[in-house]
């Protein structure tokens, strides 16, 4: 497919590459270079001493390290749980399948603080299911880090899985196969590609572990994230923050290159054509799905039901006295937000996110589809680093770099559903650029023989078969905005608040009531996210489809 | 392509519009200030309708962060006043050379205690005693008594009842390690942060998580006695929906058991609305505002005219005996103890 699709000449990738490039140049490039050269330099001469002091540093080195190897065995745990569940997702049909990948993907959306009282409430000191094992910090690490992820694995394999053909299996079957031997020979080979994108994701997710490790690891845990916000929000080691920084960056650039050499080098050609799922009726396939069903529930849904309880439970009983108290502001404060207008505040930056992210997240991916080889593989590593960009830096390079009177959105509205695009559009880029590259040359060619223009060729040919891993990614884009705190930017006006800011601001005073508002607006967000989906999915049509 | 050009053009239109419509000038005052921060809106109003103009509020992340944010931004001043630095921050801001000096008629209302800068370059507006509070159930319950002063969390039959927040990320934490300098010296503080790990002391990294995941009378925590603030107690009962008679919590503050946190606002040099800053730190000083202070962010006004609300009055004390530490010492010593505290308590 590289053979054709490259070669035809700059033209596209320069029209599909103007998006990303001018909106990452603008938002994150030139932000995070300034704060780089604003911490490196010393009266204008550069001075790089603090990032020998990171290598050198005993402490620096454990958190390095300690940052890897929970992001390892997180990783490893969440495929562990999510390929069982993946597989019969694509393999059977059954129903509240699209009910059950809803309430896996919204732990997603949860602000971590919302996520650690749950977790408390349900396996903390005086929790419902108590023991040492469970409330030791670093149990909680991994679990609240597979909680989050699940669902990543769970959709982009099980989204690819679907579409791989059961020949292969069916054919290693009749020639005597066992199932083991089936899965470790056949069908893992064949969801290769899959299994290292999402793995690859979820890493880079608990690599950059922010709030979970600060809340549930607590303080004797240190991410090189919690590290940079330490030395930069409370230490006022600006040089040491950023040192850290490029570290992460220089990384993750890193895993990322290898990640797409190895991907070129083994690109599987995924077939065109979409298998059905078949239904389950042996005993032991119905026992299966039930298990993973009940699995999903429990899992996921546990530590939000705790949620929903504590939500609903003054004094010792059941009352509605959270939610109405919501619509009332007894202090008169100017922060105050009717939770009307903060639903419909978190869902427009939403939605201008799942647009923005989107767009750049489709033309990146065209972009690195159209290039040639050698451009490619530094430009796909290069467009996954907002992801593993620590929000401090990034905010502190906004408010430095972006302060000349033509783009001052230091203090916009816009900058929300900007900064969230930043963080979310690697997630639609993951997505597509896989679907992109399966579709044949062929269908591409066939539709300019018969007099289709490009435009035409995108809209009726391509768009069909990306549509749903666009969906997926989008879906992962909005969550994503709305469960962001906004940490990195402010705007002048209150009414602008959306939900997770609300729920903070609940947070920030003692008092009973301030504590079961947050867990009502939590169990609202929930709700949110969940309507959501179905919407988006409802929209894009694909939930008729096998996904 | 055409439509790709099209559509780039059109959101660079969109961006040079939404800048225009942002540089309108207009008569306002905008105030950069950290997360904690708030007000009622008729007290906003009132300052908006006299001086016909919009009054911004920038909420720039926690007080560390905010302070930050401004001082990389002191070239170009994102604001024209900063409220939010405590004096565990003051010789920090002042060393920056960010802010205009300025004497406003209000301040002979305020005590002379509270003035740490003698230039007025930052102003108090207001203060708060962290201390240690305690679940009142909780003790009465196991028949303890409860601590009348720092030192007695040491003893043995408080073993495991204690929550503090971690210095290097959390405020109150930082002023609770500095109440212990104050109070042991620095020869000492150490030995008490020692034994007090050996009383099996549980450390969180942020007042949030101390408080409402750990303090047995706020949630499901099982531990009864947390660092918090002096105010803490009334603020229980103000956000309790049945207006209780007695706070489920009370404070720790005999004797140098708490650190008084003063708050600073400054007019930032560079401001594009001098004079309406002027006017705004008059206003922060004044009655009108001082008296919302104490039910908006649960701290003490600064202006000793101001009237306290009947819920400060009845459930909270403020401190006779503060501990103290001079704020260029902090700033000097405040990375050295935060290290120190850092090798001991989390190794």
């Amino acid at each position: 497919m590289d053979r054709t699709d490259a070669s035809v000449g700059f033209g596209p990738v320069l029209a599909a590459g103007l998006i990303p490039f001018v909106f990452l140049g603008l938002f994150y490039c030139y932000p995070v270079i300034s704060i780089f050269f604003k911490s490196f330099t010393d009266a204008g001469s550069w001075n790089g001493s603090s990032l020998i002091a990171v290598f050198t540093s005993k402490r620096m080195i454990n958190i390095l390290w300690f940052t890897c190897w929970q992001a390892g065995l997180s990783t490893m745990v969440t495929l562990i749980v999510g390929l069982p569940c993946a597989y019969f997702f694509s393999t059977y049909q059954f129903r509240f399948k699209q009910t059950l990948l809803t309430l896996s993907t919204i732990p997603f959306v949860l602000p971590t603080v919302v996520v650690a009282a749950a977790f408390q409430a349900l396996i903390g000191d005086r929790g419902i299911i108590a023991t040492p094992l469970f409330s030791h910090p670093l149990f909680m690490i991994i679990m609240a880090h597979v909680f989050y992820n699940f669902s990543v694995v769970l959709r982009i394999i099980s989204g690819y899985w679907s579409q791989v053909s059961s020949t292969y299996a069916d054919a290693a079957r009749t020639l005597g196969a066992h199932p083991i031997q089936v899965f470790f020979r056949v069908h893992l080979p064949l969801i290769r590609p899959a299994i290292l994108a999402s793995a690859l994701l979820v890493f880079m997710y608990c690599f950059c572990s922010f709030g979970v490790i600060l809340i549930l690891g607590g303080p004797k845990f240190s991410t090189i994230e919690v590290e940079i916000y330490r030395q930069a929000a409370h230490l006022f080691n600006l040089p040491m923050a950023a040192a850290l920084s490029l570290v992460q960056i220089v990384f993750t650039f890193l895993l990322m290159w290898g990640y797409t050499r190895y991907q070129r080098k083994t690109a599987a050609p995924a077939s065109d054509i979409q298998y059905v799922s078949k239904p389950c009726d042996r005993w032991y396939q119905k026992g299966s799905v039930l298990l993973c069903g009940c699995f999903i529930i429990l899992f996921t849904g546990a530590p939000m039901i705790a949620l929903f309880i504590k939500s609903i439970i003054h004094d010792g009983q059941v009352s509605l006295i959270y939610y109405r108290s919501l619509f009332d502001n007894p202090t008169h404060s100017l922060f105050y937000i009717h939770p009307v207008s903060a639903i419909k505040n978190s869902l427009i930056f939403s939605l201008v996110t799942l647009i923005i992210a989107g767009v750049v997240g489709m033309s990146s991916a065209y972009t690195i589809h159209y290039s040639p080889k050698k451009m490619a593989s530094v430009l796909d590593p290069l467009f996954m680093l907002p992801l593993s960009t620590s929000a401090v830096t990034l905010g502190f390079g906004i408010i430095i770099s972006l302060d000349r009177s033509i783009i001052d959105l230091r203090t916009s509205p816009a900058l929300i559903p900007i900064t969230h695009s930043i963080i979310a559009f690697p997630f639609v880029l993951r997505t597509v650029l896989p679907a992109i590259q399966s579709i044949p040359i062929s269908l591409r060619e066939a539709s300019h023989v018969l007099g289709a223009g490009r435009f035409k060729t995108f809209m009726h040919v391509e768009l069909p078969i990306i549509i749903k891993a666009l969906t997926t990614g989008s879906v992962f884009a909005f969550t994503i905005s709305l469960g962001e705190f906004g940490a990195t930017v402010f705007t002048a006006r209150p009414e602008y608040s959306t939900m997770p800011m609300a729920i903070f601001r609940f947070l920030g005073n003692p008092g009973h009531m301030n504590y079961g508002q947050a867990m009502a607006v939590s169990f609202l967000l929930m709700c949110m996210t969940g309507i959501g989906f179905v919407l988006i999915e409802r929209v894009s049509g694909t939930h008729r489809g096998i996904f | 392509m055409k439509h790709v050009v099209k559509s780039i053009l059109m959101v660079g239109l969109l961006l040079v519009v939404m800048a225009q419509i942002a540089a309108a000038s207009e008569r306002k005052v905008v105030i950069m200030t950290h997360d904690s921060f708030n007000a009622s809106k008729e007290v906003i109003q009132k300052f908006e309708q006299q001086f016909d103009c919009r009054v911004d509020i920038l909420r720039s992340g926690d007080a560390g962060e905010a302070l930050n944010k401004a001082i990389l931004t002191k070239s170009r001043p994102l604001a024209d006043l900063f409220f939010g630095i405590d004096n565990t921050f003051l010789s920090r801001a002042l060393s920056q050379d960010m802010f205009v000096p300025y004497v406003s008629k209000e301040l002979e209302q305020i005590p002379d205690h509270l003035k740490l800068d003698p230039e007025f370059r930052l102003s108090p507006v207001d203060f708060g005693d962290v201390c240690l509070n305690y679940d009142i159930q909780w003790f009465k319950e196991q028949n303890l008594s409860p601590p009348m002063l720092l030192e007695d969390i040491l003893k043995t039959e408080y073993k495991g009842l204690t929550v503090v927040q971690n210095p290097a990320t959390s405020s109150p934490g930082l002023a609770f390690l500095l109440t212990t300098v104050s109070k042991f010296g620095e020869s000492g503080y150490l030995k008490f942060w020692n034994d007090l790990k050996r009383n099996d002391v549980a450390i969180t990294n942020g007042w949030k998580e101390a408080y409402w995941g750990q303090f047995s009378a706020a949630s499901e925590g099982s531990r009864p006695i947390v660092v918090s603030y002096a105010t803490s107690p009334a603020a229980e009962v103000f956000f309790s929906k049945e207006t209780l008679a007695q706070s489920p919590t009370a404070a720790v503050i005999g004797q140098g058991s708490a650190f008084r946190q003063i708050e600073f606002a400054g007019i930032l040099k560079g401001c594009q609305h001098l004079e309406l800053a002027k006017k705004f730190m008059d206003f922060l000083l004044s009655t009108d505002f001082q008296e919302d202070i104490p039910l908006q962010m649960f701290v003490f006004p600064a202006n000793s005219k101001a009237k306290l609300p009947e819920v400060f009055v009845k459930h909270s004390r403020i401190t006779q005996k503060p501990a103290s530490v001079p704020s260029d010492r902090i700033s000097s010593q405040r990375e050295h103890w935060i290290n120190q505290w850092t090798e001991l308590m989390l190794q």
